[in-house]
């Protein structure tokens, strides 16, 4: 791939169009599937995924169980005609780390006590990607297990900053991510408790804390549509 | 009333969180996607498993039998145990196929949970459904299908001349003349779709009463 802009930013335009500090286009539905206990399709730019969950259930095999709380499972799963370049179906190296670090995002607002001995299982599968998946597929299951009606301290939230031609973006696209400096896939709940947090690149100390400011501006913006999304599926209900 | 979704600020009275609510540093919040109920303070939530508590009615279906306990599927995550010593003679366990057996459906009281979610039922009789339809809906749904002091669920049996039994597990078990039941599905199928509207008992008087006419033609 020697698709490689000569400059990514561009009198403070990116190459679509977007300032530094704006989100992609988000479009988000919550109960796409009748047969899943909850579900929500979300699209953010290029990317388009599907979430769904089903539980709380029965745990099989037995020994997973635990006697004291629900457990969670996790599985992120990429469409092998999600990306340009046919992927090879199942899963990988990297999807079972986004697995697992998504699950651990998520697992902290989940009241797990109030189901002990079962399971709840939440499916993503990446339909489009276009860099920044594993933050669509949190948002989307956060808002999933908010419509299986599973008890929750709150939603999780989640997008992308990261370091392109210097500066400091938000949601980075897959050629920013592929030739800019920095790509951080951070996740928190809307009081601004932080769930996930990883970092590929390098940042100063000073790019990191204004990067993190500025993924919670975007994850602010991200709890509001999922917010519409959920109110949105009752919308009879507001004028009771 | 107000829908509300998981994390959203209800109230600095701690003392009045109700059921659906969460209570972190002298704030209630909401935990469940649902709509507020301001007068309890709870979130009576649109969705979500069924979860047995202490006396409710439910319609059981016998999954197993082992040696002591009749092993039931109550809709919801756990299974249920019905034990042998419930039956009111004394039946050897070899024999227990012959008062249920497995596929039977019938009407259990939750006795007992525990903290590990062990469920036990009693029942009145031992008697398994015969006859008439079951379906299943939503266990959110079921205190509309009931209605305020039972309007609803009154309304269907006399405009129906069905016989209706509501399990609090989400299962209604339906008995009457065919016409009458394919009525009370339908009748029922819409509460459960439409139960977030208000003056349901209304709409469903009107759709019954047109169903009717339709017929009579």
């Amino acid at each position: 791939m020697s698709d490689k802009p000569n400059k990514l930013i561009e009198k403070g335009k990116r190459l679509d169009g977007r300032k530094v500090d704006e989100l992609r286009p988000i479009k988000m539905e919550v109960g796409v599937l009748k047969r899943a206990d909850g579900s929500c399709y979300m699209e953010l730019g290029g990317n388009k995924a599907i979430a769904a969950v089903y539980g709380p259930r029965a745990v099989h095999p037995r020994h997973l169980q635990e006697a004291t709380q629900v457990i969670i499972r996790y599985r992120y799963d990429m469409a092998s005609f999600s990306v340009k370049e046919r992927k090879r179906p199942g899963p990988d190296r990297r999807s079972i780390e986004i697995s697992k670090v998504s699950r651990e995002a998520l697992a902290p607002v989940i009241l797990k006590e109030y189901f002990p001995r079962s399971v709840i299982d939440i499916f993503v599968e990446i339909l489009q990607a276009d860099a920044g998946t594993r933050t669509v597929g949190i948002n989307a299951s956060s808002v999933a297990l908010a419509d299986a009606g599973i008890p929750m301290r709150g939603i999780v939230s989640s997008c992308a900053v990261g370091k392109v031609d210097g500066e400091i973006v938000l949601d980075l696209t897959g050629q920013e991510d592929n030739y800019g400096e920095a790509d951080m896939p951070i996740a928190m709940t809307q009081d601004g408790k932080i769930t996930l947090l990883q970092m590929d690149g390098h940042l100063t100390k000073e790019e990191f804390a204004q990067a993190i400011e500025l993924a919670k501006k975007g994850c602010k913006q991200i709890y509001e549509v999922q917010r519409s999304a959920l109110i949105s599926k009752y919308e009879g209900v507001s004028n009771v | 009333m107000k829908l509300v979704i998981p994390g959203d600020l209800l109230s600095d009275d701690v003392k009045r969180a109700g059921e659906g609510t969460y209570v972190t540093s002298g704030e209630v919040h909401a935990s469940v996607y649902g709509i507020l109920d301001q007068k309890e303070l709870r979130v009576i939530p649109l969705s979500g498993k069924y979860m047995p508590h202490t006396g409710d009615n439910v319609i059981g279906k016998v999954v197993d039998i082992s040696f002591s306990n009749w092993i039931i599927d109550i809709n919801s995550p756990y299974e249920a145990l019905l034990h042998i010593s419930e039956h009111p003679d004394r039946i050897y366990p070899f024999d227990m196929g012959q008062h249920l057996d497995i596929g039977d459906l019938f009407i259990a009281k939750v006795k007992d949970v525990d903290a590990t979610m062990r469920v036990e039922l009693t029942v009145e009789t031992f008697n398994p459904l015969r006859g008439g339809r079951l379906i299943q809906i939503s266990h959110t749904r079921i205190p509309r299908v009931i209605g305020r002091g039972g309007s609803m669920i009154n309304l269907l049996k006399k405009e129906l001349d069905c016989n209706i039994f509501v399990g609090q597990n989400g299962r209604i078990w339906v008995n009457g003349k065919e016409d009458n039941m394919d009525l009370a599905i339908q009748t029922l199928l819409k509460i459960e779709q439409e139960s977030h509207t208000p003056g349901l008992t209304d709409i469903v008087r009107d759709m019954i009463k047109n169903a009717k006419r339709e017929k009579g033609k």
